[in-house]
């Protein structure tokens, strides 16, 4: 392993723009003539709009337009979509309400878009929808998941009794007959807290229009500009593709939530040429909590039925998933395809039934966040499985040992088919790292100084890739699921690598580069890796569901194995040689069993002079291209520990220890993995204690600031202690399954497992804050003293 | 979910003393804190401008107030609502019951339920329930003020 290859913990190569503050993000970008858009938000939860009066707001300082739903509508712009279709249980379509732009009669939750004022500054913007008269007819609001279907209130005529679908999946029957012949079943109610993704930087697009060549530019903070740019020609209708650019500069953070197609991005772009100028809109942090879109937010029932030997024979879930006011652009697979068919977790589970019902809220919509649905369904397995052993007497690291899948590949009752893995290797490395033999020892301890220790365990397994395109397409994706990359040499042998993943934090700068400089063996400086931008990178899916690693690199491991197969052909004409004579190696192609050899620079170079060949015979240029759609989803997996210790007196819990053990399958930079791996559990560990997104009665956010919403900080947080092992992944070429999303999926489970451990088995909500935990402490000290 | 609040206030003026005092718009836009302007439309109806600061947020709530419930000189039920532009809305009313408190004096009761939205709820939601605490000592002190030097 060379200091900068496959491997090896390279630093960042973006992070010196990044820490000396040249990074490039789209507030960063100012158009001339540029003018600011700022936007009228709904503050009802659900009302009708009987009028909006602009007259007097029009009229003021500075002010270039103001503009409704109906200049979208007369305009021809679209609603915007939700690329996933689901069916329900009959096999009818899922009920879905438009979603327009900017509101058109009525507005569904607090934050909705009811006008766009453009103006000279964004302070004449603000001034002026002061200005803005709008008569509203408040409506009563439906808030609470669990009884909004058949409220009395309709969010969307569409869907009458506030249901978007009834989904189910797996084998009812022989899920009830294993039920029926279980000795001991174990049943939870569970509530996966609603989250604000909350992004270092906050959504922001430029919208810019030349009007010489009539095309359109937005500079947005998107995780994949090219299905923003396709879904803007083709379903929004802002321009044809040729005639829309979208470039996704720097970007400060994603998590899911820049994935989507937002209506303030879609109307700063249409906006421009509508007022002839440049037009920006910054969001600012209550407008982030407000109208990005949230994640989680699922309530469920589920159950576990094991056998006299303590096997697992059978799940059964319930979930009820809040969607929020409007379907958001992939909103309807996270609660169903990207859930459902992780319930087996890493288990050997023969009969698995799950019921999905999803229902439309006046909140804000939600959608994928970190893990989108699998930390749901991870929560749901291990919570079940930890209180299982508990009910069971039985030791929670030895029964998920006994239950594990331990041969594969290993075809799940829910779609998957797992097609490697070491679970037990994962655990055992973990109880190593957590000293578990020591915890009867470290519980005593804390006891003596009256406090509470507990551990907890989670055993999680992801499906990341989000592909191949065929099985999504049959699942109801409106897209395939593929990547892109193409790789161009200069006749120097330098390398630029132009690929369809988008990096928003993930040091794909670095690990890409890695890649090519140790395939073609040059050095890690001659590769540039240039993406974010559809003028210049071909048609590709962008990065989410922890899929750059597997399915971008692998398209850029394709490509480059072209450059180095066309590279053999131009040797051979340089060396003499016959083609199938020419190995390529260190970065130099030989002729096999001689020592005439020819660097890859020099291949490069008398690739493009062409004087060796015949052009007739032989394209001159060195520059490959290709898409790669992987044969399956990779499955991370891994075990995680967490200790904790609570002060019964104040109810806050410290975690003490935390092993993480993951199998990513082959790392191209471990200090990337670990640092992925710390970031989700940060992440994770915010879910579990501090982060939970409330609305009121009424429909109001009341956590819509930082004051209000808790995010975890370092000292919240212990120094992690990272393991690895690693099974190859046989679905792609680099043996890659993917590590980003991996910590929040693991770490929410953990952490509840843990708490409940040291308060003696007393179920807790998240976020379990130190008021809810003294609460429970409370109630488990009443309880004890009545036993 | 509404806001609510109530409590009572001995003030040192006969009972049709204070009656009169709470349908005056000019008593009442002296004692209304942050109340710039009180015009009364008819009787029972008045236009209200009224600039409240919620923690971080500060804003210019334009709206309309009722007197309802009429029942002189023992009582009404006021209620209003008002537009704060991005600031956010509220909306609410109180119940106010005088009584006889003997020497002269007044018992004023009141009943508060009020409903807010919008920005002011979104940075101010926990601030609410202490700020309208002291948005009506402050009137009642005022207002006390006003009976007994009327």
């Amino acid at each position: 392993m060379s200091a900068t290859g496959i491997g090896a913990s390279v630093r960042r190569k973006e992070d010196h723009r990044f820490i000396t503050g040249q990074g490039r993000y789209t507030d960063d970008i100012n158009r001339p003539g540029q003018a600011h858009a700022y936007f009228l938000r709904s503050p009802h939860a659900h009302a009708t709009i009987n009028a909006i009066d602009i007259t007097a707001a029009a009229a003021m300082p500075g002010v270039l337009g103001i503009f409704t739903g109906d200049d979208l509508t007369a305009d021809k712009v679209g609603g915007l979509i939700c690329g996933w279709m689901i069916h329900n249980k009959d096999g009818s379509p899922m009920r879905a309400g438009p979603h327009p732009a900017l509101a058109q009669g009525k507005v569904r939750y607090v934050g909705d878009h009811v006008c766009v004022i453009v103006a000279e500054t964004l302070a004449q913007a603000r001034d002026a929808s002061e200005a803005i008269v709008v008569d509203y007819g408040v409506l009563p609001a439906v808030v609470d998941t669990a009884s909004a279907a058949g409220a009395k209130t309709v969010v969307h005529a569409e869907a009458p009794d506030n249901t978007v679908f009834n989904w189910h999946l797996g084998n009812k029957d022989e899920t009830e007959a294993a039920f029926r012949a279980a000795k001991h079943v174990t049943k939870l109610d569970i509530v996966n807290n609603r989250l604000v993704p909350n992004p270092m930087e906050p959504r922001a697009a430029v919208g810019d229009y030349d009007d010489g060549d009539g095309i359109f530019t937005l500079y947005t903070t998107s995780q994949n500009p090219h299905v923003a740019r396709l879904v803007l020609s083709a379903f929004i209708g802002i321009a044809p593709e040729n005639k829309l650019r979208v470039v996704a500069p720097d970007v400060g953070g994603g998590f899911g939530s820049k994935i989507f197609i937002y209506a303030e991005e879609t109307v700063c772009v249409w906006a421009a040429k509508k007022v002839g100028r440049p037009v920006k809109w910054n969001s600012d942090r209550t407008e982030a909590f407000l109208s990005d879109a949230h994640g989680r937010d699922h309530v469920t029932h589920a159950e576990l039925a094991t056998d006299a030997d303590g096997r697992i024979t059978g799940l059964r879930v319930k979930t009820t998933a809040n969607l929020g006011a409007y379907l958001s652009t992939f909103s309807s697979s996270v609660p169903t395809y990207l859930y459902a068919p992780l319930l087996s977790g890493s288990y050997n589970i023969p009969a698995i039934y799950a019921e999905v019902d999803a229902v439309y809220t006046n909140t804000a919509p939600v959608d994928a966040y970190r893990g989108a649905g699998r930390p749901e369904a991870t929560f749901v397995v291990e919570r079940l499985i930890e209180v299982a052993a508990r009910e069971l007497g039985r030791d929670p690291a030895k029964f998920r040992m006994q239950n594990y899948i331990k041969s594969f590949p290993h075809q799940t009752p829910v779609i998957m088919m797992y097609d490697a893995g070491n679970y037990g290797a994962s655990l055992k490395k973990a109880l190593e790292i957590i000293d578990y033999k020591g915890i009867g020892k470290r519980k005593r301890d804390s006891a003596r100084h009256g406090k509470m220790r507990g551990i907890g365990f989670s055993s999680y397994i992801e499906a990341c890739g989000i592909a191949p395109s065929a099985a999504v397409g049959s699942l109801g994706a409106g897209v395939g699921l593929w990547e892109s990359a193409e790789v161009r040499v200069n006749p120097v042998g330098t390398v630029e690598v132009l690929t369809g993943s988008h990096s928003h934090g993930q040091g794909h700068e670095t690990t890409f580069a890695q890649l090519v400089s140790d395939k073609l063996g040059i050095p890690i400086e001659n590769v540039s890796i240039i993406h974010g931008d559809t003028d210049k990178v071909q048609m590709g899916m962008g990065t989410y569901g922890s899929r750059s690693g597997a399915v971008g690199m692998s398209a850029i491991f394709k490509a480059v194995d072209k450059v180095i197969a066309k590279g053999k052909k131009v040797a051979a004409y340089v060396l003499e040689a016959d083609e199938a004579d020419i190995d390529f190696a260190d970065g130099h192609f030989s002729v096999k069993g001689t020592d005439r050899k020819l660097d890859f620079g020099s291949c490069a170079l008398q690739a493009y002079i062409a004087h060796k060949f015949n052009g007739q015979d032989l394209e001159p240029g060195l520059k490959e291209g290709a898409f790669y759609d992987p044969t399956n989803f990779t499955f991370p997996a891994g075990v995680h520990i967490c200790e904790v210790e609570i002060d019964p007196q104040t109810g806050v819990t410290r975690i003490e220890r935390w092993a993480a053990v993951d199998d990513f399958g082959n790392v191209i930079n471990p200090m990337i993995v670990e640092g992925q791996v710390h970031g989700g559990i940060a992440q994770g560990v915010g879910q579990a204690l501090l982060e939970g997104a409330k609305y009121n009665s009424d429909g109001q956010l009341v956590t819509a600031s930082f004051m209000d919403y808790c995010m975890p900080r370092a000292d919240d947080l212990p120094s992690f202690q990272v393991g690895m092992t690693v099974t190859e992944c046989p679905s792609n070429p680099l043996g890659i399954k993917g590590c980003g999303e991996a910590g929040a999926i693991a770490a929410p489970p953990a952490v509840i497992n843990a708490i409940t451990d040291a308060l003696g088995h007393e179920d807790i909500a998240m976020p379990a804050t130190p008021q809810a935990v003294w609460r429970a402490v409370q109630k488990s000290i009443t309880r004890m003293a009545a036993e | 979910m509404a806001m609510t609040m109530n409590g009572e206030v001995t003030l040192p003026a006969s009972k049709d003393v204070v009656w009169a005092a709470l349908n005056d718009p000019e008593v009442l836009k002296a004692c209304i804190p942050g109340c710039e302007q009180l015009n009364k439309d008819d009787d029972t109806h008045f236009s209200a401008v009224v600039k409240v600061k919620l923690g971080p947020v500060k804003a210019s709530f334009k709206g309309k107030v009722e007197l309802v419930d009429l029942d002189p000189p023992n009582g009404y039920r006021i209620q209003g609502e008002g537009e704060g532009g991005i600031a956010g809305f509220a909306k609410g009313g109180a119940k106010v019951a005088l009584s006889d408190a003997g020497e002269g004096q007044t018992l004023l009761r009141y009943d508060v339920e009020a409903q807010v939205g919008g920005k002011l709820m979104q940075l101010g939601s926990r601030l609410i329930d202490s700020v309208s605490k002291k948005l009506a000592d402050e009137f009642f002190a005022n207002f006390a003020k006003a009976v007994s030097e009327g």
